[in-house]
Formats: C-alpha cells, structure tokens, sequence
C-alpha cells in the first residue's frame, strides 16, 4: 500500500466562534447546525494503489474514523434567523436551477446570499463569546503542499498515462514527456472528464485547461523538439486538421490512421510512411517527436504566413514618455542607461551570434518623436509628428534597425533623450496615439514585435484616447462599479483589435503617482498579450532596480510573435470559452499579438456529445507563432484525459489549483458585466455546489451536519474564500480603483503557479532559517496567529515580499540581516537589505532570490515591523483571517459553505 | 516723328512708363473709338542707378481720399507756403520742414527732372529677408544631388542676416528644425491630409498666445525669436548646420513599386511652407522656394494619380474635360496662393522634370505672388543651375535685384479712371474715386500687392477716359497719373517710389493726327497682348484668337488710309506699320496656340509673358534673328523663311530659347573642318560670332533660356523653323522659285496671306 492521506477531520462551523481578532456579522451566530465533519480518506492522485475492494465504485476510500464529536458538545440547533432562513430557502427553492450554475462570463442566476462577508465595516461580535474553533483542525493548504512535496517531490513524474493528476504546481520534480503534454504547459481542473453532461451540470466542476504554451523548462528536462517535414509542411487530419500526434492510431500496416480526435481515416503521406511493429506501432515510433512526445514544434510552411510571405524578424520599439515628470524623476535617463547595455542580450535562438531583433525609438510628450538611427548617420534625426490626430509613421527605412548595425547612432541617441528635454516643462501627455504609431511602424515594416511603452500620467492631451479622470469612489458597491473595469472611451478597443491584426504586442512601464485608469490604458496590453507594470509613485532609488529587472527580464523573456492558437478536441466536447490577455475575433481562434512564457490562456470545455470511456477526452492545443528569428512555427501541445461515468472518479482527478485559476479568470471577467456582489455569491453557490454534488453522490453517508470534503478539492474554500475576497472583488473606497484593475489584469493571463501563490500567499518564516541548506523552510498557513512577537516572517504573493518583523525579535537576526543593533534602528521605508557578510543575510538573500527567480514579476520588497502603520497592507495578506475590508476568515467562510450544503442537501 | 520716339524712349528711361497713347482723345467716346485702350507699361522698379534716394517722407495731399505725393506737377505757392494737388485740386499747407522754399530753393520731389522719385522711410520694423525652401526628395540621386549642391551654394548668396528655413517633402514632408545641437529635428507630416493653417501652427508649436507685434518695437524681443526661430534662422547661424543638413538629405525613402509615381505631396507642403510664415512673419517679405522634380501625386493638389499608367492631363484632357484633378488642384494652389499674397509672401516654382510637373494647377502660386516659375529638364542642367543662381544676382550698386511686399497705388486726374492691372500682382480692393467700373485685367481697385518683384518687373495698367463727348477739354490740357509704389527693399529699408507722369489731351476729331503720331506700337501690341493672354486664360483659345483679329481689322479701319472695297489702297502711318505683324506672330505665339504645347509650358510661358517687360515681351511676340555671314557685319533679318539661307549662321532669340542655327554650307564647311585650318580663319570667326552674341544675351537673362546649337537639317532646327514666318511652304514652294530660303512643312498662312486678309477685311464696307 502507498501512503494513504487522511483528510482532516473537524467540527462543523456552527459551534465555531469567531476569530476574536476580527469579529463577524452577529446574525451568523449561532443560527447554523454544526454537522460534525466526516473524514475522508483518498487514494492521493496519481497513485500505483489499487483501491480498497469494498469500495463500491473503487476510487474513493471509505472513511476509516468515526466523526470527531463538536468540541462543544452542543448540537447545533437550526437558529431562527428570519433573514438567512428567507436567503437560503431562496437558494434551494423551486427557483433555482442547476443548469444556470455554470461558472462562465455570464454569472447570472445566482440568489445565494454570503452573509459572512461584505456586509459593511468590520462588525464587533456581538453575541456570546463562544469556544474557538481549532485553525489546525481544518484543512490546510501548506499541509497539502508539503504532503504533495513529500510523496512527490525531487521525483521524475512521466507524462506516459492518460488522465493522470500531475503533481502540484508547488511541487518541484523532473517531469519527463511520455506522450501527453507536460504540466508546465497544461494544467486541467480535472483529469477525469465526466462522460455526459447531465454528469457534468450535476457536479458542476469547470471542465477547463489551463494552456501556457511558451512555460519555460528547466534545464534538466528536454527542450522542445522542432519537426521539419520541410515544404510538405505539418501531416494533419483531412478533416479536423489536427496535427499528427501521438493520439492517431496507425492502420492497415501503417498506410493509413485514424485521427484520434474525428476519427476520421487518413492515408499516410508517401515520405512519411513506416511500417508497423507487432503491437501495432510504428517502427519509428519513438524516433519522432510527433509520435511520441505530448508537446513539440513544427517548421510551418508559407501556407501557413501572412499573406504568404515568410515572416520577418521581430521588432522591439522604445517608447519612452519624455514629459516633465518622467525627466525629473529621472526615470529617462534610467531607461535610456539601462537600454544600452540591455540591447545586447535581446533573445536570439541558440545557434544565432545575434538576435534578429529590430530595434526602434519614440519618445513623446504631447506630440510623438520618432528617430532615424540608421547605421549610415553620423547622427540620430529626430522626426516629430504632431498629427496625433491621425498618427502616422514618418519613415520606414531608418526607424527599425539592427543594434549591432547602429550601436554608435543608437548608443549616441540614448545619450541624447535625456538632455533632449532636460528642460521640458510639457506636462500633458497622449497614449492612444503612441499605441497607434507603434502599430503603424511594425505594419509599414511588415514584422510583428512587442513596444514598450514607459509611461506615467493620464493622457490628458487632446488626442485620440483621451482620458480624464473618473475614479468615483461614490459608484463602489453599485451596479456601476462594473464600469470601474471597462475603458472609459471606445477608442481603445478598436486599437487593440488593430494590433492583435497587425501583431503588436503592447507592453506597458506605468509609473503612476495618481489614477491612470488602468482600465482603459491597460487594455490594449491586456488584448495584445502584452504585460502591464507598475510602479507606483516611482523613487528612481527605491524602485529603479525592481523595474530595471522587470525590464531586463521582458526583454530577454521568450517570446512567440503574431500567434494565433487553436485548441482541438475529440468528439464529444468542445472548448467554450477562453481567459487570458487574448484576442477572440470569432469563436474558435484565439489571437495574440505575443505570447511570452508566463502567459497563460485558460479553456473552458462543455460536453456537446456523450464522451467515451476507452477513447478518453483528448485535447490538442496548437500555437501558430513567429519566432524571434523570424521563423513561422507551430508549437503542438497535446493531453489526453480519462472519461468517467463515476462522479467520484472525477472528483477525485481535480486539481484545485487549476479551479482556482480558472474561477478567478472567469469571475474577473463576469465583473464587467455583473455587480461584485452577485459574482462573489457565484463563487460561494459554486463551491458549494459542487461539494454538495459530492457528498450527495460520492460520499459515505454520514449525518447531514457534517462537512465532507473531496481530498482533491480539501482546500477549495480557502482558496475560493481567497479570490472571493480579493481586492479586485471588494469594492472598498480605500483601495485604489487602478491597483484593481491592474490585478484584474494580471490575473488574467496568470498560470496555474502564479494564480496560487496570488490568491494565497507564501508565508515563511524568516527565524528558523536552516542556515546549513540550501532548503526553504516549509510555509505556514497565512494568518495572523501563526505570527509571533520574536518571529520574523517573509510574505510574498508574487508581487510584493513583506518582511514582518515582531517586536521581539531576536537581536541577531536584526543584526544579521539589517547590520543595525535593535528592533528600534530598523529603517522601515527601506526597499532592500543591504548585502552582508554574515550566514543570516546570505541565506535569507538566497531564499529572496529562490522565490524571485521563479515568478515573472520583480516583486516589491516592503519591512512591516509589528504595531506599526504598514502592518495594515500586511494583514490584507494574512488571507485566512478575516480582512480588514470585511472578507470572512476561512474558518466563517467554511461555516458559510457548509451552511449552503446542508441546504442544497436538504 | 521722331520726336514721339525720343519722347517714348525718354519717358520710359526716367520713369519706367510706356502708354500705348502718349496723346490723350479726350472723351469717353473717342477714346473707346481708338480700338487701343489707353494704358500703359509700369515697370516700378526700374533700375534708376542716377537717381539717388531721398531720406525722408513724402507730402501727401491731405484729403483723406487723395492723398497723392507732392510732385512736379503740382501749383506751388512759395509765399503762402501751399500747393495745390493737380489730382483732386486740394490745397495744402506744407510740412513745417519746408518752410525755407522757395522757387530758387525747391525741394526734389518739385523739379521736373524728378517725376519719379524714391523716398526712404522709417516705417514698422525692419526684418530680415525671408527664404523658405520646399525642397522635393522623389528625385532621382543624380538630381537631387544636383540640387542639394545649387542649394548649398545659395546659402552663400543669401546676405547673412536672412533668415533661411527648409521644409523637404516626398511622401511625407518635413518641417526641419534649424536652431537644434546635437540630433537633428524635424517635424513631419502626412502628405494626405489638408491641413488648415491654424493645425498646421499648433502641430508646428507656432501658436501661443499672440503677442501682437506693436509698430516701432523692435522686433528681436528676448522672447520673440524663440517661436520662429527654430525654423527659420540666419544664415550666418545655420550655415553650416544646413549645409550638412542639405548634405545628407536622402531620396524619399518609401518604396516606389513598379509602374507607379513616387508619392509626392506638393500640396500640404506648400500649404505648410504658407502657414509656417503665415504664423510667424505676417506682412514682411518672404520668398518661399518649391523645388520639384514631378507632378504631385498625392493629398490636396494632386495633380494626377501615381499609377504610371495614365498621363498627366494634356490640352486635349482638358478641353474634354477629362482631367480629374485639375480643378480641386487648381483651387487648392488659388488658395495657398491667396494666402500666401495677403501676407506679402511669394511663391517661387522651380520645376524640373522631363515630364510636366502641374504648373498649370499651381501657376497662381507664382503668378499672384510675383514668385519665379522655372521650368526644366533636370535640376543637373546649367539651366536650372545659373537661373537659380540668377535669382540671388545683384544690381547696379551690389543690392539684390529684388524687392518685397510692394503695394502699388495709381492715382488719376479726373477725367480718367483704373480699370485694371495684368501682372503678377493681386487685388487690394480699394474702391475710391478714381475706379473704373469697367474692368479690364484685375479691376475694381486702384492699389495692387506685388509680394516680389524686381527690376523688370511690369505691369499692365489700362485706364478708361471718363470725360463725356460734349465736355470742355480738361483744365490743363494735361491728364496726369500718379504711381506710388511702397515696398520692401532687399536692404529691408521700406521705401517709396513714386512716378508722376501727364500727358496732352487732344480732341480725336480735330486732332486725330496728333492722337496718331503718338501711338506707341510697341507699347500697344504689348498691352493688347496681355489682354489677350489674361484672356486665354479663361476663354477658349479660338474665341481670344477672334477677339484679337476684329480689334486689329477695327484698328485699321479707324486708323488705315484706303478707298472702300479696294484692298490694294489700304496704308498704314507709320506710327502703325508694325502693329499687324506683331499681332500675327502673337496669334502664332505658344501664349495663345497650344497646339504642340503641353498645359505646363503654356502656363509657364504666359507667366513669364506676364511680367517681363517691353522689349522683353516684345522679343517673345516676335522672336529676334541674327544673320551671321561673309556677305557683311551681323544684320538683323526677317523672321522669314526666306532668311534661312545656306551660307548664313543665323541667331534666334525667342525669349526661352536661343536658337544657333548653321546654313546648310556652312554646315558642310563646319564637318569638313576649315574652322581649324589657318588659311579659313575668317571661318573660324563667323562660327564664333553668333556663339559671343548668345553668350552675351545668355548673362542677362532671367530664366535662362534654353541654349539649342543646331544646323540645316538637325532636329532642333524645329525651333527655328516653327517661328518663322511661313513664306515658303511646300504649298507654293514651286511657285516662289528655288533661289532662297527653306520651305517650311506646314499649312499655316504667312504673314503675306495674313496682310491680304487684314486688307480686305478692313476695306471691306460690309465689316
């Protein structure tokens, strides 16, 4: 027998006071039924066990316990409280319908109250102080990790199985391609699809992968093989056009195959013909990547290039906003410093000396600068366009060029901008245009590439694009919140559509020190595949070099250009829906100016057909891209999933990490369309839909009251109690509209790792370092229980790092890390440690640098020293306590799902 | 006669004047009956290197609708100090300055040696010239560098102090920033879109809050250059930053795919080069410079699309009313060039390309400006090189040969009023009294704007007797007209010159002879010229062809001596004699045939026909020929057929061409090489004459002409043969013997046929 994980066994909420920290709404008190908690015991995933044989459908472990009696020992009486009983009988009365409960865009439906949360302002507790629930007895997310990094973790996990769950994003092993695309770049909210969808309506579970065709590899595992069938071009199915994969099935001595995902019988091409084995393989079958490996690339041929012509070299256009701030700030001169030495390592495929990367510069104000830097001057020539009404680009030969061709005139331009307008007094600014121009010059060059955009203020010019300022905290909580999140004029979408066309991806710098309006000037970003980042009231000390390194690491990032991606399926179902920062012109393809290796599009699949169980649920997602040297290609990632008629199997192939992504894209895009308020009860409707369809049909039964958690889903409501109260769902004027719109944003078009560690952030703690090895210590659960006076801690989210400092803690450290002599002589508004010599400073630094290398944004290093002010922004972070903006704690969230069981149950 | 004669040559040389009646009919009636409309010939400027300027202003009549110059012809009345204007009879208290006249001690302006006079006067800011090159780059690299190397070289002609700008345009155009170190700047601008001129000011940064430019303040406030100065900068400044700015101008970048025209938006850039100056030097002279090298093919203006295909509009086009953009194009130069003339700038067109380049639609641009219109092959050609170069030539006393922003004002006694001017000048609209309400030319005002002239620059004026039949002769016996002409000297000093001339009045019936005796020819077929041109212009060509032939058939019939119906009786005095001929090679003159000529070069004829002056005009009307030969001394000859003799060099001087044209022996004798032979020395001399007397022709003129050398038998010989007068054709070549001469192939009537008719037609009591 391999290890068997229990569940957790607890005490049902409604016995459960709250936290004494942070009170909750009085109407909750006391009004639920505690049902005692059954234990579940699961099969971890993935695993050689055969299941126990007196388990009736043979997946799902029979619980072994019996139920952990409420620590109180007081049956939960059904309280009378006229207001939830009217909410609830709303929610199971004749009104509702399961059918509507899918999770997609349109979030309608939903009557579910969440009396927990959001109900104004912090509430005091005003009912009897009750007894405390135990935080260790729920289930915990650092629990699951480190179960999943102790079973699985440092091993070789082979992608030889369909339907197998890979092992979690948090866990490091060497995944090796066997035939079905690797983890990195696919991720599915259940490996098991359900075999119908009347299956699929009842458990409500998202059938949705999350595609991140460009993840990096690390460097022990294989690289992706590139197929050159030369002008034939890639072998594809004569009527789906999937490309030949190892999901088509050789017949007839290998002159012909059936397409695994039409069926369709295809004649094998003369040059690609082979005989078959006696198993009934073909004899080259581990020769060729496309017959043997889940993900690998092909030569495209020109069939498969704009207008035919083979693609030219990307380019990359500077476009440096050069008003009165951005000069005094001192943030040009930064970017045109930093840009000399950084030309030099734009991406170049391996075998190349340099990169083919075309270079290009604008700076602007209110009108638009474009420069000459052709290697034939002695010196740049400024070409200034004031028609931003109808930008257009001055010239063609000269604006993009090779840096290694035109080092001198570039290097002699970059010196230039900063005095340029060293006495600039122009405060006003254009960003459409800027947009516009860069699309413009990549069309008139007839290249895709990606424009950075360094920009700081809301485009008040008289232009195109024009923005004011509309950040009214007055609409928060209304139904025009949603607005908030929309562009504010019509003219950026049109833009966007133009650059996804014309392969323009848009990468926006912002450097804000007031409202932006990131909603609209990230749109186009978001459309192009672009990255958007931000600084807030940029210090060129404190923050030059987290942006520095933002920008070093986008430059050199890989990169597809001008892609355009296309997700096949077998019969049966059918991809729906797409997240992402995408271009969708019309249902099926989904477009990108650029897709860089942290870009993540999320998939959602509905049944149209019955599936079948022999031939499984297959996906083949295939990216048609242009590479940086200018070579068309397609990069095939394929994955094959189980089918199952047992909803158990199918609970117990999920993969929460994946439903987290996948919730938060589609919750984030039901925003601007549906109030806050009614996607966030989606969210708890949701949840608790789909663990009442598994107790009611997967469960041992057990008394109602009881909480019964899938082992696959155990940690589900904490992370939906994450997202649920997510800035970017909670409409608190305290909370900057732009920082909301830009983590709508992010989100967007986060993988599965990054979605994670965003919704629940890492907490380590900084004191017990192992100053011996090289490890990280393990996490602990984000709250603020788990903090101590003499303790220090590390948070970070992928963003942002705090290092929470508590009173007590113990001199050495301080001494250690911060080279002063007391708590007292920390310097607070530092935005780094200084590099010292000592064990404490190296390790803590090197365990800095092990979670910033993983993670593509340069995160913001902030010291909160406990009872200090900053320690606000910090506890928003502690995610399983209650939020000082009213979300409910873990533990009231819990309590609240499992009230929504037991009345779906009911 | 020959009095009229001196009095004619001693008129113009003082003042520049020729009236085609230098003796006045003195009623409305007669004069109408004189066929010839009193006018005459102003040239305003005309070199006077005797007459030094005077350094103070002017006394001006004190009606505030007078206001005529104190002049020679005015009644002086030393004692009282006053005089009286001999326009409007005002009597006039003299400035307090004149108080010490008297008859022994008169001021200039009283002496009649002064009828014309130039004051100095301190008036409004003194600004430097202004010259704005619109350079075109779709050129090919040959021209261009061509022109880059004249443009460079100009820049050491400009006096140092002007203020020099540039604007190229190909596809786009480019505003180039003149004051920057480091990284040169230039702003650009798409070739497509009309711009207006207060976008094309904010997109230049131009506009800001108008500091209204207060007369007297000097102009060089601290804050004033800052606007315009990063266009447009002195010379000594920028010289060797536009230098190298000329140097590294490049052929328009954009690819030009095959059978299709580079795209060249000549339109916005002129329209930017016009709003550039219209922002920042309203009312001070200013030359804008277009360089191109080819029709504009794209935006506002285009004159024809850039697919190869299909061909600039010809005559033939347009009489079909097949060409597209001529009239939107036409419009949008009239604007710019209205523009442009309100505020005193000019308009050069240098226009180089083997095909047309749409100076039809752009002429005005020229025309209403004063500007220069050049037309050429190649900008890499000598023509092209020494008229540009020509154009930066000095005077007499080593000022430039131009002036700017001049405004002319006529005023007349009143029995005579202005009906219009025909030159290069436009309308200022002042009514007054002394404004006909017939109109002939540009009417209904007695000021014109010449934003540039020079020298020779001429205009037409043509006046309306308005004294009634029944009327006493005028007071005086003396009709006297005023011309006050303010400009801007290229010295930047503002000046004034003034011109006074009278004339006799004499009654037509009685005095006819007198009237007659004093018609000056030359003067007349050049003014009846211009009408003619100013007509062709809007008319169809037959209809002014028609319109020329009834007036001269009325001329000889007031002025001929015949017997009715007998045609061989009909004579002319001989004040008259040459009027016929002229009118017969001006109705052969490509100003009014387009035949054979496309719409470009008949509008650069017509332009240069505009404004050059008399002998000029008369030299295009009626080309010169020079016989060179063994038979005696170089002798002007007939325009005839029959002076192309074998044994003669002969020299053609049409205006636009110079035409060397070698007999056929000499030809023969030119091959077999005798010019290198000692013993034929004499031959070698012949042979360099007429070369000497083209050169000499050649230094002075502006444009300069196209220089053919050309031989009995050579096809350039079509130049000289298509102006001769026809004589012998191969018609009646049998008939005329084979002693002289060389037929000419064609079916045009000579000038003997053309007398036959004019005879019978002026006899001819029916008519």
């Amino acid at each position: 027998m391999g290890p068997v994980h229990q569940g957790n066994n607890y005490i049902g909420p409604g016995a459960t006071p709250s936290l004494t920290s942070s009170g909750h709404p009085a109407s909750f008190q006391g009004q639920l039924s505690p049902p005692p908690a059954q234990q579940q015991v699961a099969l971890p995933p993935g695993s050689q066990v055969p299941p126990p044989a007196n388990n009736l459908n043979g997946l799902c472990a029979q619980p072994s316990l019996p139920p952990i009696a409420r620590q109180d020992g007081i049956p939960g009486p059904v309280s009378p409280n006229p207001n939830l009983q009217q909410l609830s009988a709303q929610a199971s009365g004749p009104g509702y319908h399961p059918q509507q409960s899918n999770c997609g865009p349109q979030m309608a439906g939903s009557q579910l109250s969440y009396p927990g949360a959001f109900s104004g302002g912090p509430a005091h507790l005003s009912g009897p102080q009750q007894k405390k629930l135990d935080p260790d007895s729920i289930p915990s997310p650092i629990q699951v990790i480190e179960n999943d990094k102790a079973s699985r973790g440092g091993q070789i996990y082979a992608t030889n199985a369909r339907g197998q769950v890979p092992p979690l994003v948090t866990t490091d092993c060497v995944i090796h391609d066997q035939g079905h695309a690797s983890p990195r770049y696919i991720r599915c909210t259940t490996y098991c699809f359900p075999l119908s969808s009347d299956m699929a309506k009842q458990a409500r579970i998202p059938l949705a992968a999350v595609i991140q065709p460009f993840a990096v590899i690390p460097p022990n595992e294989t690289p992706l093989y590139v197929v050159n069938h030369g002008e034939t071009g890639p072998i594809r199915c004569n009527r789906c056009k999937a490309y030949m994969c190892p999901f088509m099935q050789f017949i007839e001595g290998g002159r012909r195959y059936q397409c695994g995902f039409c069926n369709c019988v295809n004649d094998v091409p003369p040059f690609f013909f082979q005989h078959l084995d006696h198993t009934g393989q073909r004899v080259d079958h581990y020769e060729r990547p496309e017959l043997s490996l889940g993900s690998y690339e092909y030569v495209a041929t020109l069939d498969y290039c704009r207008n035919n012509k083979p693609p030219k070299p990307p380019a990359y256009i500077f476009m440096i906003d050069v008003s009165y701030r951005n000069i005094k700030s001192g943030l040009v001169k930064l970017i045109c410093d930093e840009l000399k030495t950084l030309l030099d390592k734009l991406p170049r495929e391996e075998q190349e000396e340099s990169s083919a990367i075309q270079v290009g510069f604008v700076t602007y104000n209110k009108v638009l600068h474009f420069f000459n830097v052709k290697s034939s001057l002695a010196q740049p020539q400024m070409m200034v366009v004031s028609d931003v009404g109808e930008v257009f680009v001055p010239l063609l030969d000269g604006f993009l060029v090779n840096f290694q061709d035109s080092r001198s005139v570039v290097i002699n331009l970059l010196d230039q901008i900063p005095e340029m307008f060293a006495d600039t007094n122009e405060s006003e600014t254009i960003f459409a245009p800027v947009i516009q121009a860069g699309m413009e010059a990549l069309k008139a060059a007839e290249c895709a590439g990606k424009l950075f955009i360094f920009h700081s203020s809301l485009p008040t010019a008289e232009a195109p694009g024009k923005l004011r300022n509309r950040d009214d905290k007055k609409i928060l909580n209304t139904d025009k919140e949603k607005t908030l999140f929309q562009p504010q004029v019509n003219s950026y979408e049109p833009l966007a559509r133009d650059c996804v066309a014309h392969g323009c991806c848009v990468n926006l710098f912002l450097f804000p020190n007031q409202y932006v309006d990131i909603a609209s000037m990230g749109l186009v970003t978001l459309y192009t595949g672009g990255t958007l980042y931000k600084y807030n009231n940029f210090q060129l000390d404190a923050d030059s070099p987290r942006f520095l390194s933002d920008l070093r690491k986008d430059i050199e990032k890989k990169t597809g250009f001008d892609a355009i991606m296309r997700v096949r399926t077998s019969t049966g179902f059918r991809a729906t829906d797409f997240f992402g920062a995408i271009y969708m012109n019309n249902t099926t393809d989904v477009e990108m100016a650029a897709v860089d290796c942290d870009k993540a599009v999320t998939v959602e699949f509905k049944h149209d057909d019955k599936l079948n169980e022999d031939s499984g649920a297959l996906i083949q997602c295939a990216v048609l891209y242009t590479s940086i040297s200018g070579q068309r290609r397609l990069l095939i990632h394929n994955i094959g999933l189980n089918c199952s008629s047992q909803l158990a199997d199918v609970y117990k192939s999920c993969e929460t990490d994946a439903l987290i992504n996948f919730f938060a894209k589609s919750a984030f895009k039901a925003i601007l369309s549906q109030p806050l308020k009614m996607v966030r009860e989606m969210l708890m409707n949701h949840t608790a839909h789909m663990l009442a369809c598994y107790r009611k049909n997967c469960a041992s039964p057990s008394a109602v009251s009881q909480l019964v958690l899938p082992d696959a889903m155990k940690v589900l409501p904490v992370y939906m109690n994450c997202l649920s109260k997510s800035c970017v769902l909670v409409g608190r004027p305290e909370i900057p509209t732009d920082e909301r719109a830009y983590y709508r944003q992010l989100v967007t078009s986060m993988g599965v790792a990054d979605t994670q560690l965003f919704f629940y952030p890492q907490l380590l703690p900084v004191n017990s370092l192992d100053l011996k090895s090289d490890a990280i210590p393990a996490a602990l659960r984000c709250s603020e229980e788990r903090l101590s006076e003499g303790g220090a801690f590390l948070l970070t989210n992928g963003l942002i790092m705090f290092l929470w400092l508590g009173v007590n803690v113990p001199p050495e450290l301080i001494q250690g890390l911060f080279n002063v002599p007391s708590f007292a002589h920390i310097n607070a508004e530092a935005t780094s440690l200084p590099d010292l010599d000592n064990p404490y400073s190296k390790k803590f630094k090197s365990v800095l640098k092990h979670i910033q290398n993983q993670k593509p944004y340069a995160m913001k290093f902030m010291i909160v020293k406990q009872k200090e002010q900053p320690e606000m922004l910090f506890q928003q972070f502690l995610v399983e306590d209650k939020s000082i903006y009213g979300g409910a704690s873990y533990v009231d969230f819990l309590c609240c799902v499992h009230k929504e069981i037991c009345q779906l149950l009911r | 006669m020959a009095t009229y004669l001196e009095f004619i040559q001693q008129n113009e040389e003082r003042d520049g004047v020729r009236f085609s009646w230098n003796v006045w009919p003195s009623s409305r009636l007669e004069a109408t009956r004189m066929v010839v409309p009193l006018a005459c010939l102003l040239t305003p400027l005309k070199e006077r290197p005797d007459l030094p300027p005077v350094q103070y202003e002017p006394v001006l009549c004190s009606r505030p609708t007078c206001k005529a110059v104190l002049n020679p012809l005015c009644q002086v009345d030393y004692r009282a100090k006053l005089w009286a204007c001999n326009f409007c009879f005002q009597r006039n208290q003299f400035p307090p300055a004149y108080a010490g006249i008297s008859e022994v001690n008169q001021p200039a302006e009283l002496m009649p040696q002064f009828s014309t006079i130039e004051y100095i006067v301190q008036r409004g800011p003194q600004t430097p010239l202004i010259f704005l090159y619109v350079v075109d780059t779709c050129l090919e690299e040959e021209d261009l560098q061509a022109l880059k190397e004249s443009l460079q070289m100009s820049l050491s002609l400009l006096p140092s102090d002007a203020l020099v700008g540039l604007i190229t345009f190909g596809r786009m155009i480019q505003v180039h920033e003149l004051s920057c170190e480091g990284i040169s700047k230039s702003y650009v601008f798409r070739g497509t879109k009309d711009l207006t001129a207060k976008q094309i000011q904010d997109m230049l940064g131009l506009s800001r809050p108008a500091v209204p430019i207060q007369q007297g303040r000097p102009l060089q406030t601290p804050e004033q250059p800052a606007i315009s100065s990063r266009f447009l900068q002195p010379v000594h400044k920028v010289d060797m930053n536009l230098t190298d700015l000329l140097g590294e101008l490049q052929r328009d970048p954009w690819p030009v795919t095959q059978g299709k025209r580079p795209l060249r938006s000549t339109g916005v850039a002129l329209s930017i080069a016009v709003g550039l100056l219209e922002g920042t030097f309203p009312n001070t002279g200013a030359r804008i410079m277009l360089f191109t090298g080819g029709p504009p093919t794209q935006g506002p203006g285009m004159v024809v699309g850039d697919e190869l295909k299909t061909p600039i509009r010809s005559w033939h086009d347009i009489e079909k009313d097949n060409a597209r953009f001529m009239k939107k194009a036409t419009k949008h130069y009239e604007t710019l060039a209205n523009r442009a003339a309100a505020n005193g700038h000019c308009i050069d067109i240098y226009a180089c390309a083997l095909d047309q380049t749409g100076l039809l639609e752009m002429k005005c641009c020229a025309n209403l400006t004063g500007g220069h219109m050049v037309m050429g092959d190649s900008f890499n050609t000598s023509l092209f090189k020494q008229t540009f170069q020509r154009v930066f030539n000095k005077g007499f006393n080593g000022e430039f040969r131009m002036a700017f922003g001049a405004c002319l004002d006529v005023k007349t006694s009143r029995e005579l009023k202005i009906a219009g001017a025909i030159g290069p000048c436009i309308s200022l609209n002042a009514k007054g009294p002394c404004v006909s309400e017939s109109e002939l030319g540009i009417g209904g005002t007695s000021q014109w704007k010449i934003c540039s002239l020079d020298p020779s620059t001429t205009l037409a004026i043509y006046f309306e007797v308005v004294n009634q039949h029944n009327a006493p002769i005028p007071q005086g016996g003396r009709g006297a007209v005023q011309f006050v002409t303010q400009y801007q000297h290229s010295s930047t000093q503002k000046r004034i010159r003034v011109t006074t001339i009278a004339r006799n009045w004499a009654d037509a019936q009685s005095q006819l002879q007198h009237i007659e005796a004093a018609f000056d020819q030359e003067a007349a077929a050049v003014l009846m010229a211009r009408l003619g041109v100013y007509r062709a212009e809007s008319e169809e060509g037959p209809d002014v062809l028609r319109w020329l032939d009834r007036q001269l058939i009325r001329l000889c019939q007031k002025f001929g001596q015949y017997s009715k119906d007998d045609p061989n009786s009909f004579r002319l005095s001989e004040s008259f004699s040459l009027y016929p001929q002229f009118m017969f090679h001006l109705r052969r003159s490509p100003f009014l045939q387009v035949f054979n000529n496309s719409p470009d070069e008949s509008s650069y004829y017509r332009h240069h026909f505009a404004r050059q002056d008399l002998t000029q005009s008369l030299i295009m009307i009626q080309p010169i020929l020079y016989a060179y030969s063994f038979h005696g001394p170089p002798e002007p000859v007939l325009l005839d057929s029959s002076s192309i003799l074998p044994d003669r060099i002969l020299l053609m001087d049409t205006f636009f061409q110079i035409v060397i044209y070698l007999g056929e022996t000499i030809a023969q004798w030119q091959k077999a090489g005798y010019q290198e032979m000692p013993e034929y020395e004499n031959f070698k001399h012949l042979l360099q004459a007429p070369l000497d007397d083209a050169q000499e022709i050649l230094q002075t003129r502006f444009p300069m002409p196209r220089y053919i050398h050309t031989e009995h038998g050579g096809s350039q010989a079509r130049f000289l043969l298509s102006k001769v007068n026809p004589s012998q054709t191969h018609n009646n070549l049998y008939a005329w013997g084979q002693e002289s001469g060389a037929p000419i192939l064609t079916d045009d009537v000579s000038l003997q046929v053309f007398m036959d008719h004019l005879k019978k037609l002026a006899v001819s009591s029916a008519a």
